[in-house]
C-alpha cells in the first residue's frame, strides 16, 4: 500500500513543481492533469486497501476524472482566448488580469 | 501489494514509466513532447489502476484522459502557434527554488505516509473488493450518489457552454 502511496506523492510533487515552473500555460495545464492523477491514485489506493462498505473512493476518483475534464476545457478555451489577443500564452500575458 | 510476484513486478514497472513520463512532461522544452509524455504518463497511471482492481476507472482514464483531454491539449497546442520553436524559455527563474521545494515535499510526503502506514492504522485485513466492480459502480452512482452525478452533469453542461462561449469569435 505505501508503495502507491509514495508513487502518487512522487507524482503530485512533479506536477507541484511544474505548475511553479512553467511558464507556458498549456504545460501548466498539463502539470495539472498530472496532479489530479496523483490524487486519484491516493483515492482508489485506500479504496482498495483500507476497509470500507462500497467503492466510495473509486465514485470519487470517477467525480475526480469529471471535473479535471470540464477544467481542462475551460483552461484550454481561455488560453485559446489569450492566444487571440496577445499573439503568447506566455504566463506574462496574463498580467493583466491581476486585480 | 506483494500478492504474487508478476503484480509487483507490473508495479514497479508502471512506477518507473509513470514517474519517468512525470519528469518529462514538467522538463521538456518542446511543449508538443511534454503532449506525448503526458499520455505515456496517463496511461502508467490506467495500469495502476487496473493493478488496484478498479478497472472501470482504468477503461474510464483510457476514454477520458488518452482519448479526450490529451487530444485536447493537442488541439490546443497546435492552434496555438510558434511554442515549440528553440528561442522560447518554457521555465521561470525560479526552477532551482521550485525544484528544491518540491523534492523537500516529496521526501517530506515519504516519511509522513512512512509513519502512518507503519503506525498500523490501515493494517486491518483487506476485504476483498466485489468482483463485479462496474456493476457496483453503477448501482452506487443511480442509488446513493444519485444527487452528486446530476451535479455533476450540471458542471459538464455548464463547461461545455463556457468553452463555445469563451472561443467562439467575437460577434460571430
Amino acid at each position: 500500500m505505501q508503495h502507491y502511496l509514495i508513487l502518487a506523492a512522487v507524482l503530485f510533487a512533479i506536477g507541484l513543481f511544474g505548475v511553479i515552473t512553467r511558464r507556458n500555460t498549456v504545460g501548466i495545464l498539463m502539470s495539472l492533469e498530472l496532479m489530479f492523477n496523483a490524487a486519484n491514485i491516493n483515492f482508489v489506493t485506500f479504496n482498495r486497501y483500507v476497509p470500507s462498505e462500497s467503492l466510495t473512493g473509486q465514485i470519487f476518483a470517477i467525480f475526480i476524472i469529471v471535473v479535471a475534464a470540464a477544467e481542462a476545457t475551460i483552461g484550454l478555451a481561455i488560453v485559446l482566448l489569450v492566444y487571440r489577443n496577445w499573439r503568447g500564452i506566455e504566463t506574462e500575458n496574463y498580467s493583466i488580469m491581476k486585480w | 501489494m506483494a500478492d504474487q510476484p508478476g503484480v509487483d513486478f507490473a508495479f514497479w514497472v508502471l512506477a518507473t514509466v509513470i514517474i519517468v513520463s512525470g519528469i518529462m512532461v514538467v522538463s521538456l522544452r518542446n511543449i508538443f513532447h511534454c503532449a506525448m509524455f503526458l499520455i505515456l504518463c496517463l496511461s502508467g497511471v490506467a495500469g495502476i489502476f487496473i493493478l488496484l482492481n478498479a478497472e472501470f476507472l482504468a477503461a474510464a482514464q483510457v476514454l477520458i484522459y488518452v482519448g479526450a483531454v490529451a487530444i485536447l491539449m493537442v488541439f490546443a497546442i497546435m492552434l496555438t502557434s510558434n511554442l515549440s520553436s528553440k528561442r522560447i524559455v518554457m521555465t521561470n527563474q525560479k526552477a532551482g527554488a521550485a525544484g528544491l521545494a518540491c523534492t523537500v515535499f516529496a521526501v517530506g510526503l515519504y516519511f509522513i505516509v512512512n509513519i502512518t502506514t507503519r503506525s498500523g492504522i490501515w493494517d486491518k485485513a483487506t476485504e476483498e473488493l466485489p468482483a463485479d466492480n462496474i456493476m457496483v459502480i453503477g448501482k452506487l452512482l443511480m442509488t446513493r450518489f444519485m444527487l452528486p452525478f446530476e451535479v455533476v452533469s450540471v458542471v459538464l453542461l455548464a463547461a461545455m457552454i463556457g468553452a463555445i462561449v469563451l472561443a467562439r469569435k467575437e460577434g460571430a
